[in-house]
């Protein structure tokens, strides 16, 4: 699971020893745009993990036609924002949206960035490692 | 006689079609833009059902996970339980033995089958109103998934939420007698799916309502990444099974069901075909049962028995629903360090801005139903 | 005189005081308490509030299996014209606010089947941040129904205990 070979010289994808790609944050819309003209336009998810020093945004976009798979992931610090591809893939709106939610990723040029699992007025963003589980939310729990 | 001619300007309507709703299958709520009669715009509001279930991961150990994502997609907890412990066998490389995968097929298709019986059940619901005509169809479905629940419970004691799938294997096996019981069942859903359509089709009613409603391209279908029979009733045949296929899916025959004009009609077709294949599929499981353990291990009696080494893994399984993915990532103990579910009602709910722009208000509940929303498996 | 008092066991005999039956006729005296307690409990209709899991084996309660509509049951999708409101499924901080708007809408006399743990006390997720562990912290509940997700025939004694006791109600408030 990583990118085409072409591909990872042309836009300076670092891969690590277990074989997975790093893109630099700024040239993730333009190695996207290649990949859709690949073929790879069927977009399966973006998410986030947190490392406690760092986080990565992991991606998985799929060709269909040679079920070949481009997983690549971007290595950001707290507080970094993030190019947004919803202009490109149409899935990556809300995939955007939920990693904003609970992580507190911001994504540069996203159509409509709010809050989508948890409700408007809710404070902190959950699935960080220093966000205890059961945090109290007066008057319901 | 002069004639006039009047100018009407219409001020848009914003109508709330709230979480609470009978025909949202769920706990929805979409905000109708509305100009007259006509859909301007959907604006979806979805979280209702957020349980946290990928932080309740990272406390819980690989064996207490297992059980506990079969509550996301409800009406089809096998292929929860199938991609969690799936995940976690190709992270550790546990072998998993032929009759447990021969049963797991089965129970597959089995819950794909009650899912399929559901959805048309709720869906011509939908259509005809819930005191109204609607409810024939729905009581004879439910009926003939009756006789699927009654060979869950002989199965794993559990009608609905079975607990069947363990890490490494199968955790009950199969008593005697049972192939029988499966036939039968098999041959109740069929009759009584044959039933209704030939009641459903060729009612003008469900015609009008039914082509040429919510069409979906290919093109902005894979965009936004739906799959499963959203997909497949737009022309493009993928399907995970055939495309990475897991378990003892290689050994099977089926086809994959395709229709190609995209529309409600379309995905109907595509379900209720996929029953029939479903059903094939679970007589051939039978037939083909080979003897042997169910289970990779000796059975867990703790919850820290599994660790998964270092890495990451992405498994696939197809649900009911389309694609249903787990990306794991562990750091070496018995617990994850993240669990993602790709689910795949969040990314086919998507669409339904789409679908819905220049359609009338009675069209918003087809579409919907259509789409096959599951709230667990949206929200999480 | 055509006065004939039998002792014939019947549903009558429990729930009225006086039971006499002439031939082509009959006289029941009660309170009337008790009579629109009998009014109300045989006729309880509920609101369809699914929310997860539960709810598909509320469906399949009121299925032609376990038809609940031997009982007077029928499913209502307006607020305004129940009598019971069934909780099906986990109760989330977002949902909350909805539930108890939709509680405050339904007319006395009102009331509420906890199904299923999630409802009871947030079963295996009541320690996650947007869960509420009980829907007892939103609105009051009469009757508890334990499973996850509770059988129809668990609901149904449910439904059956709740019957129950309407019909006690009226002998507390003598």
């Amino acid at each position: 699971m990583s990118l085409p070979q072409d591909l990872i010289q042309a836009f300076g994808v670092e891969v690590n020893d277990q074989g997975i790609p790093y893109v630099p944050k700024d040239r993730l819309p333009d190695l996207a745009r290649a990949l859709k003209e690949k073929g790879f336009r069927f977009f399966v998810f973006v998410t986030a993990v947190d490392y406690r020093e760092y986080l990565e945004l992991v991606y998985l976009i799929r060709n269909l036609d040679t079920l070949e798979e481009a997983f690549f992931k971007v290595k950001i610090q707290d507080g970094e924002t993030v190019p947004t591809l919803s202009t490109l893939y149409e899935g990556a709106n809300w995939h955007e949206r939920e990693v904003y939610d609970l992580f507190g990723v911001t994504f540069e040029g996203h159509p409509d960035l709010r809050r989508i699992l948890l409700p408007e007025d809710w404070e902190g963003h959950p699935l960080r490692k220093d966000y205890p589980m059961d945090t109290p939310h007066p008057p319901y729990r | 006689m002069a004639t006039r001619t009047l100018e009407f300007t219409f001020d848009e309507m914003r109508v709330n079609m709230g979480p609470q709703h009978p025909s949202t299958h769920g706990v929805f709520r979409g905000v109708l833009v509305l100009e007259g009669e006509e859909i301007k715009d959907l604006i979806p509001h979805i979280g209702y059902l957020h349980r946290g279930v990928e932080k309740l991961a990272e406390h819980l150990s690989y064996v207490q996970d297992v059980p506990i994502m079969a509550r996301n997609d409800y009406l089809g907890p096998v292929h929860n339980e199938l991609v969690m412990a799936h995940a976690v066998e190709k992270l550790a490389n546990i072998q998993v033995p032929e009759r447990a995968q021969y049963l797991r097929v089965m129970a597959s298709e089995l819950h794909r089958i009650a899912s399929h019986l559901v959805w048309t059940g709720t869906f011509l619901l939908d259509m005809g109103g819930a005191l109204g005509g609607g409810s024939t169809m729905f009581l004879y479905l439910f009926q003939a998934r009756e006789s699927i629940m009654d060979l869950y419970e002989e199965w794993t004691g559990a009608r609905f939420h079975p607990n069947l799938v363990q890490i490494g294997g199968v955790r009950f096996d199969l008593p005697a007698g049972f192939d029988r019981k499966v036939k039968e069942a098999l041959q109740t859903v069929r009759n009584t799916v044959n039933e209704v359509r030939e009641m459903v089709e060729g009612n003008p009613v469900f015609e009008q309502r039914t082509r040429g409603v919510g069409v979906l391209s290919p093109e902005l279908a894979q965009s936004i990444g739906c799959s499963g029979p959203v997909l497949r009733a737009s022309g493009v045949a993928y399907d995970v099974r055939k495309a990475f296929p897991y378990d003892a899916y290689d050994k099977m025959d089926f086809e994959i069901v395709t229709a190609t004009a995209g529309d409600v009609r379309a995905r109907y077709e595509v379900r209720i075909n996929e029953i029939f294949q479903a059903a094939h599929i679970v007589e051939q499981a039978l037939e083909g049962l080979p003897e042997g353990p169910i289970g990779a291990k000796p059975p867990v009696k703790a919850p820290v028995a599994v660790k998964a080494p270092k890495g990451e893994v992405y498994f696939r399984v197809e649900s009911a629903r389309g694609e249903l993915g787990a990306y794991l990532v562990s750091d070496g103990s018995h617990k994850p360090y993240r669990l993602k579910l790709r689910s795949p009602s969040f990314s086919n709910l998507q669409a339904i801005q789409h679908l819905v722009r220049g359609h009338k208000v009675a069209d918003v509940v087809v579409i919907l139903g259509s789409l096959d929303p599951v709230f667990g498996d949206v929200d999480r | 005189m055509g006065v004939t008092r039998e002792k014939v066991n019947s549903p009558l005999e429990d729930l009225f005081d006086v039971v006499e039956r002439w031939p082509g006729g009959g006289l029941v005296i009660a309170p009337l308490e008790k009579l629109l307690a009998w009014g109300t409990k045989s006729s309880l209709w509920p609101l369809t509030f699914g929310l997860a899991c539960c709810a598909i084996e509320m469906m399949a309660t009121f299925a032609s299996r376990f038809d609940m509509d031997r009982f007077g049951v029928v499913m209502m999708p307006s607020p305004r014209r129940t009598d019971v409101m069934i909780i099906a499924g986990t109760v989330t901080v977002k949902m909350a606010p909805r539930i108890r708007r939709l509680y405050e809408q339904m007319p006395h006399p009102k009331y509420v089947i906890a199904m299923g743990s999630c409802a009871i006390s947030g079963d295996h997720y009541r320690h996650v941040y947007s869960v509420v562990p009980g829907v007892d912290r939103v609105i009051p509940v009469d009757v508890y129904v334990p499973g996850c997700p509770p059988s129809p025939e668990a609901l149904m004694e449910g439904i059956m205990a709740l019957q129950k006791k309407i019909m006690q109600e009226t002998e507390r408030k003598k």
